[in-house]
């Protein structure tokens, strides 16, 4: 057995290891000792747990196989998962912090005494206020990640779904979940902890549902954030410092995650959670559409361009993850870079489905991080640059962000390729992207089309290079 | 007058929350998905809760409900730390594997 000093000591312990494991990741040189600090960390505060806990019976026992199912699970699907999945795999994750969170609070209900919380229908009310906190916000990381999870899988449409008070009903709930934890708070009844519980599961469902599909990346630092708060709130719960550490360090980081998102789409971040432009802008597009000319040129072409090319800023999106171009785009950038071609690679905030989406996959086809750009760093290097291959991006090339003031998307940074000599724009077909509104870019005349699926168009050019 | 306990833990909360803000904006964007996947692996430390839910009370009793849900939680959050920082590793070690080709 320890004290609870000592053991108060090791959790510390813990929570700085967490602050190390993030700090590293400052620098992709440090991230993997980083990682490291992580699991040390996770090690510890499991460890002396068990040993506190100083229950070597067949609890212990059972502890160690669930550990282990659990652990080869996940296990698994780490080295299973393609990286194309990041995104449905950590809204996954979170929806799992979540429903612990509930669990555990679940359990610190119908049991406090051994969280030294009172008795059953006698509990601190602070402690009540903490647990109920903790679990409402895990209830709503569980169903909200589920649904997002949903979406980035494809097995719900990414469609924003929005119906009549919509809002007003969300709004309505929060209040009602306010009431509900007052009223368990004055009267220790459970059925009151249960609703609540019942109501977070669904008002969970129904913050994430109006969300649209391009929004994911904020919707997923969102519910990282939230994953974070419950940790903290179940952490005051059961006085434990490593999860009220960690708990702040997740939901801060997820903030600040949700905002750079919101920043790269010049949005805030209540214009996201009320829901998507992708329904209420289609219609008004669509007009001045097929009247104005396109040129359109095949693989030969976009192969003669960028040889003669002496630089090229290659600019993925969504699309290329979704064709899973990735591989094909390194190969097509060997070749060139064997031709003397200088290319780098320029990466918008918001593109894909998660921060940092692109970056992972083009790490994953092995190019090497240094040429790979931020928005700010590269983008005054288009007007210098002889070709901009755009492959599955859309609306953050779309100058109209720039020049005209009623546009959805008017004031979002954008990368300027229209300034590179010659823009080859990779699309399957004219349609619109996320935001509803036609890309002039396509009507330029230094802009080639090139209709093709990303990676079959990429393999193409190889050949005719 | 004594200090609640419960003020000590509000301002190492709240402290944690400046560190938080402070490590996380001087991480570099290219490793955003590593930063969420591990977040996400370290939050999962809310299986030191469940442990102690699990683990209470006498053995016979081990299948009360409050024990279950202690128990479901475990592997929940197991799912998550062995997951999370396993796919954090191995997205990582593509980054560092750059490095060796390009040198």
């Amino acid at each position: 057995m320890i004290s609870a000093n000592v053991l108060a000591v090791f959790y510390l312990i813990s929570g700085v290891l967490f602050i190390l494991a993030l700090r590293g990741l400052s620098s992709p040189e440090t991230s993997r000792q980083g990682n490291l600090f992580g699991i040390i960390g996770m090690a510890l505060a499991i460890g002396v747990t068990i040993v506190s806990a100083g229950n070597f019976s067949t609890g212990f026992l059972y502890l160690i196989i669930l550990l282990l199912i659990g652990g080869s699970i996940g296990a698994f699907i780490a080295f299973k998962i393609p990286m194309t999945a990041m995104p449905e795999l950590v809204a996954g994750f979170h929806s799992l912090v979540g429903l612990a969170a509930v669990f555990v609070a679940v359990s610190a209900f119908l049991n406090p005494e051994v969280f030294n919380l009172g008795t059953p229908r006698n509990i601190k009310i602070a402690s009540l206020i903490e647990m109920s906190l903790g679990a409402a916000i895990g209830a709503i990381t569980f169903t909200g990640s589920i649904i997002a999870f949903l979406k980035l899988r494809g097995i719900m449409s990414g469609s924003p779904i929005t119906f009549f008070g919509q809002h007003y009903l969300n709004l309505t709930l929060g209040l009602f979940l306010a009431g509900l934890i007052f009223y368990l708070c004055k009267t220790q009844v459970d059925t009151f902890f249960w609703t609540i519980i019942l109501i977070s599961f669904l008002l969970g469902i129904l913050l994430i549902i109006p969300i649209g599909g391009a929004d994911m990346p904020v919707v997923i630092s969102m519910l990282n954030s939230y994953s974070g708060w419950a940790a903290a709130g179940i952490g005051f719960t059961l006085e434990n410092t490593a999860l009220i550490i960690t708990g702040a360090l997740v939901g801060s980081s997820g903030a600040i995650l949700s905002y750079i998102m919101c920043k790269g789409m010049n949005r805030s971040f209540f214009n996201v959670i009320l829901g998507g432009w992708g329904a209420t802008e289609q219609s008004s597009s669509g007009k001045s559409k097929e009247q104005k000319p396109v040129k359109s040129g095949n693989a030969d072409d976009a192969a003669f361009l960028m040889k003669n090319a002496s630089s090229v800023i290659i600019v993925p999106g969504y699309g290329m993850a979704v064709a899973q171009a990735q591989h094909a785009l390194r190969e097509m950038v060997d070749v060139l870079k064997k031709n003397g071609v200088k290319v780098s690679y320029a990466i918008h905030p918001v593109a894909g489905r998660m921060p940092g989406h692109m970056n992972v996959l083009l790490a994953e086809a092995n190019v090497p991080y240094d040429e790979v750009f931020e928005l700010d760093e590269i983008n005054n290097d288009f007007a210098n640059c002889d070709v901009a291959y755009v492959i599955g991006a859309n609306d953050v090339t779309n100058p109209i962000a720039k020049t005209d003031p009623q546009s959805p998307i008017y004031g979002m940074p954008i990368l300027d390729v229209e300034k590179s000599k010659s823009v080859l724009f990779v699309k399957r077909s004219l349609s619109p992207g996320y935001a509803g509104i036609d890309n002039d870019l396509f009507y330029r005349d230094n802009t080639l089309m090139l209709f093709a699926d990303a990676k079959k168009m990429t393999e193409d050019i190889i050949k005719s290079l | 007058m004594e200090i609640d306990p419960f003020i000590f833990r509000l301002s190492i909360f709240i402290l944690s929350i400046f560190i938080g803000y402070y490590v996380v904006w001087s991480v570099t964007p290219s490793l955003h998905t590593p930063l969420m996947s591990v977040t996400n692996a370290i939050s999962s430390v809310i299986i030191v809760g469940a442990i102690i839910a699990a683990l209470a009370g006498e053995t016979r009793n081990i299948f009360s409900t409050a024990n279950i849900f202690g128990f479901l939680a475990i592997i929940l959050a197991a799912v998550n730390i062995f997951g999370g920082f396993l796919v954090t590793q191995r997205m990582l070690a593509m980054y560092k594997k750059k490095k060796k080709d390009k040198k």
